[in-house]
């Protein structure tokens, strides 16, 4: 919303600067969002008059001017421009003026052994424009000494606010001039419409068949007008604006919109057919409407529409089919209310934006629509001429008369500061609030027709489904709300830098954590991850519907309806689809070798998953001494896995299968698992078909954790550690079983073999080829014996190694290493 | 000294001076002091001697025996010294050599800011809150006092999503706030509440300072409505301030309230800092810049949520956690805090054990 100072004056008596205005605005809730002041950078430039010119005498092409720039005494300026000449009113910057179109500062000085003291300008140098014949020739009769900016009628700044839903009364000068008066800013002037004289009958009437729609319509026809260009007063005010001034009967319809929020419509009443305006539902016409294209009503939307058919979209746009053109000579003005919700609810259905919209969804003045059309009947008469008819309408003023109430302790209560009564009903009263009772206690308003946002009626939107108790609700709601809104008026009038801060109470002197176990799960795994040498990223949540694909399930109920970009439309079933991406973008622009990990959410039908996934990609940075290797899928087992440690899962509660998805390389890639059903994470080499389909060169490998799976720190005390006191007897063995014996099978058999005396096994050598026959592979492990009572006898230790290779034999078939 | 045993002497020392290795001192050690050495067969021959001679012989051979003792161990000194010395100076590497390069692990630093407010507001006693990105209608707007034809929703440019089999048109939405989190705790839970919600959010607008996707926090804060516990909007101010100041490192942060309109608040207000322009510095300067949306819930979105407002109130805030991430660390590009571009994030990232709690400072 823009306005100009001058336009803000016409209903605020002040005498407060442009600063203090904007400041207050910005506190009352109406921020500012730009001024425009060209009057301020053309502050020092005056009105002048060449006395004399005379040539310079060491230069052909300067002449040497007397100027009378309303000093006492002339002054001297050298001047190069050809129409420098005597006699002609001109615009004079003295020394110490800053020119903006040529931005330098000019000086006192001499020019060729011939003092200037200050510059005569064109238009040019003072940023208005192009024109550079010479310096800008004013009208004869300009008195010397005036403020260029002022004669000019530039020094009219331009304020555009923001303004919020609530607000629909401050896209309205005047509502923003009730609201500067009342903060203190200022006066209300006093606004009448004068009714105009009726003179004929007016040929054209209201029919209402769509009164939810509209409940009231007004109008009148004046016959005999002028249309023509507006006055340049009017012009000026809308271009400051930026409003394009059209005709007169339509520059009057925009002044309203602006002035008092009041969109009027005017048809040209010789183009109306049938003597009729109807209000009634759409019916699929199509509608050219002023902005020059084409709308199909459709039977939620409200349209008015002559014998010939639809001629406006209600509250919208009118129709260009009836609109005024220069050739007008009878005008119907309409003046009507129409339902918020059914124009915003048209308006974003058609994409279509007004000026009238804006007002009319947001609410307008609800007892304004007479005295309205009175305003605009006699503005179209001053300009154009022309007489009026009576005032035909349908409909009524609808039931808008609402009352609120404030109990004044409630302004400390919920707005957190003291507040003598009296300040808050001033307030108010200012406002337009009409003090209806008040005792110590409290106070009753009524509410001003242009505040449909205090004391509204009242909807809830109560949880679907379920056993909920409305009326109570909307009985306690209504105990509340017209007094918050009160309360609000209250505190903005008087600032909210006014209300004391104050800190909260403390729930104990120790806080409890913030985090839940689940949340801490996230924090401890980018801190492992970080550790462990991968850089974190946030990549988008959703991604291209064919990447999805490759990574999982690109489920129909995971795709945007309206996506950004077609690359942008479906959610990613894992951060892993993304930063595969990101590796991308990094190989590209010659980051070798990355290693990255997102900890964010992956979709699937069903669910949300909080996923831990990362990715390394090349080889292990090079350095003298270390063989340069490719990254292989144990970097990305050991990320997994000591990132399942650092959250607390015990590693001997895991298994691991070969059955990861089909992104990994379906030999080189695993699921762990806790238990048969719980996954807990996936890791292993990328499919190298994938990689080719991304186009990335090399071997990459990568993890997926799933942290909602993993179980919560169970609360409970640690037994005691096992601490025997004798020394462990280590053990080495050698098996050859087929290839297809997993190491996890048989460390699991070693593991069963004597649960009591064995302490531990590891794995520390797997071996295939030419010294073992083929298909076999040969897995050596160590084996810790821990005795408990006494040390272990010989004969002890060759059972309990017997028992060992029994039991790997029986599970796996492996034997013995000869 | 007679003169054999002066000839040994010397040909003994010249034998030292002649090793210049372990082997051959030795090999002179053993010949002269070891069991049948040249020194040794001297002094067993000495028994045979007669009496006057014996003795005077005696002191002869065990003064050279000392002499030679000392001067064979101080050879064997002298060349161990000289082996080790060869030894380190054999050793010897090029210590400026780097070390083999371990790559530096990042956190992102929204994921630090996110810590950070964590950690603030912890010690206000607020806890973390959680919902869905993927949000009803109902959550995201309805219940939020945002009915389907508020103004307010054209602001929001929402991503859609499909319905599931019996719901509405438009009712699976990405939400657009995390304010949805809001009414899924007052659902959930008695008050008194004091929660924050850091979380995405998308909106369908992509451009130099908007992202399909960026993140805010939400807090909500619920008391009672009356009484010496009362939440009021003096509570909204402190804590915001206190946070503010908190975060910037800054105790007198310039903090400014302007009043504003949210559909779930009233009153509502905007929060600004000060700042310069000019110079992107935190609390200096002229100019103001907005970084919270605020207020106090408003008794609809109370009594959607099951809540009487009679009996209920409190106040609930919202901020970018972008921007107050590129404030504080004066990053100028919004767009590239999602291209996981490595150079950047070895930039602006943060280590793994950078300190992120209250007592240990940011």
């Amino acid at each position: 919303m823009k306005f100009t100072l001058s336009w803000l004056r016409d209903h605020l008596d002040t005498d407060r600067s442009l600063d203090e205005i904007c400041a207050a605005l910005n506190r009352i809730g109406l921020e500012v969002e730009g001024v425009e002041n060209r009057g301020a950078a053309l502050a020092p430039f005056r009105t002048a008059r060449i006395l004399e010119a005379t040539q310079h005498p060491n230069a052909d092409r300067l002449r040497v001017c007397r100027v009378d720039t309303g000093a006492d005494a002339p002054v001297q300026v050298v001047c190069g421009a050809p129409n420098a000449r005597a006699g002609i009113s001109v615009i004079f910057a003295p020394p110490g003026t800053f020119i903006p179109g040529s931005a330098i500062t000019i000086k006192a000085g001499a020019i060729r052994g011939e003092a200037s003291d200050g510059m005569l300008c064109s238009l040019r140098e003072l940023g208005l424009g192009t024109e550079h014949d010479g310096i800008a020739e004013l009208p004869d009769n300009t008195t010397p000494g005036q403020s260029y900016a002022n004669f000019a009628g530039l020094d009219d700044p331009v304020v555009e606010i923001a303004i919020t839903p609530n607000r629909g009364d401050a896209l309205a000068i005047r509502g923003i001039a009730r609201d500067l008066a009342a903060a203190g800013l200022g006066h209300l002037r006093p606004w009448l419409a004068e009714t105009v004289e009726p003179r004929f009958e007016s040929p054209i009437v209201w029919r209402n068949a769509f009164a939810e729609a509209c409940p009231w319509v007004l109008g009148r026809t004046i016959r005999g007008v002028r249309n023509g260009p507006s006055p340049s007063w009017l012009q000026e005010r809308l271009t400051a604006i930026g409003l394009r001034p059209i005709s007169a009967l339509v520059d009057v319809t925009n002044f309203f919109a602006f002035d008092l929020g009041r969109p009027l419509h005017v048809f040209d009443a010789g183009k109306v057919s049938g003597g009729a305006l109807t209000l009634r539902r759409g019916d699929g016409e199509t509608l050219r409407a002023l902005d020059g294209k084409d709308y199909v009503a459709d039977g939620e939307d409200c349209v008015i529409a002559d014998a010939a058919g639809v001629q406006s979209f209600a509250g919208l746009m009118g129709g260009a089919a009836t609109g005024c053109t220069e050739a007008t000579t009878d005008v119907f003005v309409e003046c009507a209310l129409f339902d918020p919700v059914r124009i915003a609810l048209s308006g974003r259905r058609h994409g279509l934006n007004s000026d009238a919209r804006q007002r009319f969804e947001r609410g307008i003045d609800q007892a304004l629509p007479v005295a309205a059309l009175e305003a605009a009947t006699r503005m179209i008469q001053e300009l154009c001429g022309g007489e009026a008819s009576t005032v035909v309408s349908a409909g009524a003023e609808p039931a808008w008369r609402r009352t609120a109430s404030l109990r004044f302790a409630r302004i400390a209560g919920l707005g957190g500061l003291d507040l003598p009564p009296d300040e808050a009903v001033a307030a108010l009263e200012h406002l337009g609030f009409e003090l209806r009772a008040r005792d110590a206690a409290q106070a009753t308003f009524a509410v001003p027709s242009w505040r449909n946002d205090v004391a509204a009626p009242i909807a809830l939107a109560l949880p679907p489904g379920g056993d909920h108790d409305e009326a109570a609700a909307l009985d306690a709601v209504a105990e509340v709300e017209a007094e918050a809104d009160l309360i609000e008026e209250v505190l903005r009038l008087r600032g909210l830098d006014s209300v004391p801060p104050v800190s909260l109470p403390s729930l104990g002197p120790v806080p409890l954590p913030s985090l839940t176990p689940r949340q801490v799960r996230s924090a401890v795994a980018r801190r492992v991850l970080a550790s462990r040498g991968l850089a974190e990223c946030v990549g988008f949540s959703f991604t291209a519907r064919s990447q999805a694909a490759r990574f999982g399930e690109a489920a129909e109920s995971l795709r945007l309806l309206n996506p950004i970009a077609a690359d942008l439309d479906q959610m990613r079933p894992t951060p892993l689809a993304t930063l595969v991406q990101a590796a991308g973008r990094n190989l590209a622009r010659g980051v070798a070798d990355p290693a990255l990990f997102e900890v964010g959410a992956g979709f699937t039908d069903i669910a949300q998953l909080s996923i831990a996934a990362g990715l390394r990609l090349g080889r292990s940075p090079r350095h003298p001494g270390r063989p340069q290797a490719a990254v292989s899928l144990w970097d990305a087992k050991a990320d997994l896995m000591a990132l399942l440690s650092a959250l607390g899962v015990p590693g001997e509660a895991l298994s691991i299968t070969a059955d990861a998805p089909s992104h990994y390389h379906p030999g080189r890639s695993g699921l762990v698992r806790q238990g048969p059903k719980l996954v807990l994470g996936r890791f292993g080499e990328l499919h190298p078909g994938l990689l080719a389909q991304l186009g990335l060169d090399g071997q990459a490998v990568a993890f997926e954790a799933f942290l909602d799976q993993v179980a919560d720190p169970k609360k409970r005390r640690k037994t005691p550690p096992d601490l025997p006191a004798l020394q462990p007897v280590r053990r080495d063995f050698a098996f050859v079983a087929p290839r297809h014996v997993t190491a996890e099978a048989l460390l699991r058999a070693v593991r069963g073999a004597d649960r009591a005396l064995i302490a531990g096994v590891t794995l520390f050598d797997a071996y295939e080829g030419d010294k073992i026959a083929e298909g076999m592979r040969s897995l050596a492990i160590e084996v810790v014996f821990q005795p408990r009572e006494r040390t272990l006898t010989d004969a002890e230790l060759e059972a309990a190694s017997a028992k060992v290779v029994a039991a790997v034999e029986k599970a796996t078939g492996a034997h013995l290493r000869g | 000294m007679t003169d054999d045993l002066d000839t040994l002497k010397q040909e003994v020392l010249a034998a030292l001076d002649a090793a210049t290795d372990a082997r051959s001192w030795d090999a002179v050690r053993v010949g002269t002091l070891g069991k049948s050495g040249r020194l040794t067969a001297l002094l067993k021959a000495l028994g045979q001697a007669a009496p006057e001679e014996r003795k005077q012989r005696g002191a002869a051979l065990n003064q050279l025996r000392d002499a030679l003792g000392q001067a064979i161990e101080a050879r064997g000194q002298a060349l161990e010294q000289a082996a080790l010395e060869a030894r380190l100076s054999g050793e010897r590497v090029d210590v400026t050599l780097p070390v083999p390069p371990e790559p530096q692990g990042l956190i992102h630093p929204l994921s630090r800011t996110v810590e950070e407010m964590v950690a603030i507001f912890g010690a206000m006693g607020f806890a973390v809150a959680e919902g869905p990105d993927i949000e009803t209608d109902w959550h995201n707007f309805s219940a939020l006092n945002t009915p389907a034809h508020h103004p307010a929703r054209t602001d929001h440019d929402t991503f859609y999503l499909p319905p599931r089999d019996g719901e509405a048109p438009a009712s699976r939405v990405l939400r657009t706030q995390t304010s949805g989190v809001q009414i899924r705790t007052m659902l959930a839970q008695e008050p008194p509440i004091r929660i924050i919600v850091p979380g995405r959010t998308y909106r369908a607008d992509h451009d130099a300072t908007h992202s399909p996707m960026f993140h805010q926090c939400e807090g909500l804060v619920i008391g009672p409505a009356t009484g010496a516990g009362a939440i009021t909007l003096g509570h909204l101010k402190g804590t915001v301030i206190e946070f503010l100041r908190a975060f910037f490192g800054r105790p007198g942060l310039p903090v400014r309230f302007r009043a504003s309109y949210f559909p779930f608040t009233e009153p509502s207000m905007e929060i600004d800092i000060g700042w310069s322009r000019r110079t992107g510095e935190i609390g200096g300067g002229e100019d103001w810049l907005e970084v919270l949306g605020s207020g106090m819930v408003h008794p609809r979105v109370l009594a959607n949520c099951g809540l009487d407002p009679r009996q209920w109130q409190g106040f609930a805030f919202g901020m970018g956690i972008e921007r107050l991430t590129m404030l504080k660390h004066g990053i100028p590009d919004l767009r590239s805090l999602y291209e996981s571009d490595l150079r950047w994030l070895r930039h602006y990232g943060f280590g793994a054990l950078s300190p992120a709690m209250l007592h240990e400072g940011f």
